[in-house]
């Protein structure tokens, strides 16, 4: 006797069939949204932004005048906070995480600090820049310099690295470890020489989205003070300066029909800016892959 | 095939108990091990001796693996484990303060149940060891490696391809890669931990064999689950249920006239 009723289930396939067509269809429509959305944004900007975009936009300082400005002062100033972020925040991320994923013994108090951690991820940029200003730019005397800034970008970013660091770490198989303490390694010769260079791709996909994140953001910059109106280059990293997204917000906020076209421009060279620092990232991530 | 025919030959001599002329390599004394509030090790008594193959079975979960991962302190890794008693391991216990972990398993090697070596070059996995003990030396390196792989039968196979990545080796080649990186720290004793487990029937014979050739220079303690594989390759077995040694006896004695009925049972197949 058969529990099952076969022509039930021949029935049933054709509307299953459709339900499956059905959610492609949403899912791609889905997918498609923001595709469209990208598009126009690309369109509208290419549009506006491209004839302004020439050498001399990339070479000249920022300008009351619309046809002399350009982007030179914070294309360097953000290098400058790169410079800054990107060794100060990694250092510091990656290091906390091997400590808690390696080190530190499990208990009431590593697992409060790693939801705060988590917790830290989501607290507005703002917030980050009211802390820079108090601690980096007054408490500390760094005044309004890159320094400041920069050390508040990597408070800003770090907690994403640490948390996709640790998550890095606990993906490395953990027979790798065994092996290497099983010769005699001892804990950091384990870490070193296996661990994180097979950690290294994840550790550094998690860290170009967050370093992605501190090269666009302007928030906790405008409050620890970067400058609206640069034009002279930072020598130094306790010098002032001001970063790409803040000029474009500058030139946005301006009534002149013609500063919309320069703030275009601006746009591109933040993008074209963020493509290059992640190929750089995935170029060395590419090189660190390895299988196991 | 070979080593069978010559168990047949040696059956005679190995019926005699030939314990009291050998060292004895490891002496468990009232080993108990808990994992949190579970005993997985229950009063553990065992010597093990020197120059044999000595095979710890027993059903899954009885704690053969855990009492293999005790003798080279692997155990440590997992932060619940607690254990009482001692385990005297060349007349020094194993958990005395002041023996490191790092000292020990520079003398106790120890092969995993999957093949595990490291995502670098053939080279690099068995030099990796000596480097970590402070050998920087290219020529005592190249030396260990090629001692190391021909020690594990490996050399001929892989002599032209040192530089290559291991994960292009085979599954049965990766595991005697992980002898020959076992070898290269010169140890004393050398652990297995169902070393074939995940290997073919050949690669399988491959590494039985090799075990036989590698018990003249070192003593072998082997988990398997295999009760053909402990009666063909040991000199030794201890039966393992539910966290005790239930018999540990010449592996003759244990597959032809066990004295415990739990024995019997388990080697006939009838649980387990």
């Amino acid at each position: 006797m058969r529990i099952l009723n076969n022509e039930q289930i021949t029935n049933g396939i054709g509307r299953r069939l459709l339900t499956n067509k059905f959610t492609k269809v949403i899912l791609f429509i889905a997918t498609l949204f923001s595709l469209v959305v990208l598009a126009v944004l690309m369109y509208r900007i290419m549009n506006q932004g491209l004839p302004k975009l020439n050498l001399d936009f990339l070479t000249k300082f920022a300008s009351r005048r619309p046809a002399n400005a350009g982007i030179s002062g914070a294309l360097v100033g953000s290098i400058w906070l790169m410079i800054v972020v990107v060794p100060f925040s990694m250092v510091i991320g990656v290091g906390t995480a091997i400590y808690l994923e390696e080190y530190a013994k499990k208990n009431w108090f590593t697992s409060f600090i790693q939801v705060n951690i988590q917790n830290l991820a989501g607290v507005p940029s703002i917030v980050f820049g009211l802390l820079g200003l108090t601690i980096f730019v007054r408490a500390m005397d760094l005044d309004r310099s890159i320094l400041a800034a920069g050390l508040t970008m990597s408070l800003l970013v770090m907690p994403v690295i640490v948390v996709s660091a640790q998550e890095a770490l606990k993906a490395v198989p953990r027979q790798l470890g065994e092996a290497s303490y099983g010769l005699g390694a001892t804990k950091w010769q384990t870490i070193k020489n296996i661990i994180l260079p097979a950690a290294i791709p994840g550790i550094l996909t998690g860290s170009i989205l967050a370093i992605s994140r501190a090269i666009g953001e302007t928030a906790p910059l405008i409050v620890v003070g970067a400058l609206a109106f640069v034009n002279f280059y930072p020598s130094s990293i306790m010098d002032s300066f001001t970063v790409i997204p803040i000029q474009i917000y500058n030139w946005t906020t301006r009534p002149q029909i013609e500063f919309q076209e320069v703030a275009a421009a601006g746009i591109i060279v933040l993008l074209v800016f963020l493509i290059i620092m992640n190929s750089i990232a995935i170029i060395i991530r590419n090189k660190f892959n390895k299988r196991y | 095939m070979t080593i069978t025919i010559n168990r047949e030959f040696k059956l005679e001599d190995l019926m005699l108990d030939n314990s009291k002329n050998k060292d004895v390599v490891y002496d468990t004394k009232n080993l108990n091990l808990w994992y949190g509030e579970d005993q997985a090790l229950k009063n553990i008594n065992l010597k093990i001796y020197e120059n044999e193959v000595t095979a710890i079975i027993g059903p899954s979960g009885c704690g053969k693996s855990t009492y293999l991962k005790t003798l080279n302190r692997m155990n440590e890794l997992i932060p619940s484990v607690k254990t009482s008693g001692e385990i005297v391991y060349r007349g020094r216990n194993i958990f005395d303060k002041s023996y490191k972990a790092e000292e020990l398993r520079t003398q106790v090697g120890m092969v995993f149940q999957k093949p595990n070596p490291f995502p670098k070059s053939i080279y690099e996995n068995i030099v990796y060891g000596p480097k970590i003990h402070g050998i920087k030396d290219k020529k005592i390196l190249d030396e260990i490696v090629e001692k190391s792989l021909r020690g594990a039968a490996l050399w001929d196979e892989v002599k032209d391809r040192l530089k290559e990545n291991a994960y292009g080796l085979s599954g049965g080649q990766q595991q005697r890669l992980c002898i020959a990186r076992c070898l290269a720290i010169e140890p004393d004793v050398i652990l297995m931990d169902e070393p074939t487990s995940a290997l073919d029937p050949i690669s399988t014979l491959k590494i039985e064999e090799l075990m036989q050739s590698l018990k003249k220079d070192f003593t072998i303690i082997i988990v398997t689950h295999n009760m053909q594989q402990a009666a063909r390759i040991s000199d030794r077995t201890a039966f393992f249920l539910s966290g005790e040694v239930i018999e540990y006896n010449s592996t003759d004695k244990i597959f032809s006239t066990p004295e415990n009925k739990k024995t019997e049972d388990y080697i006939s197949g009838r649980f387990g």
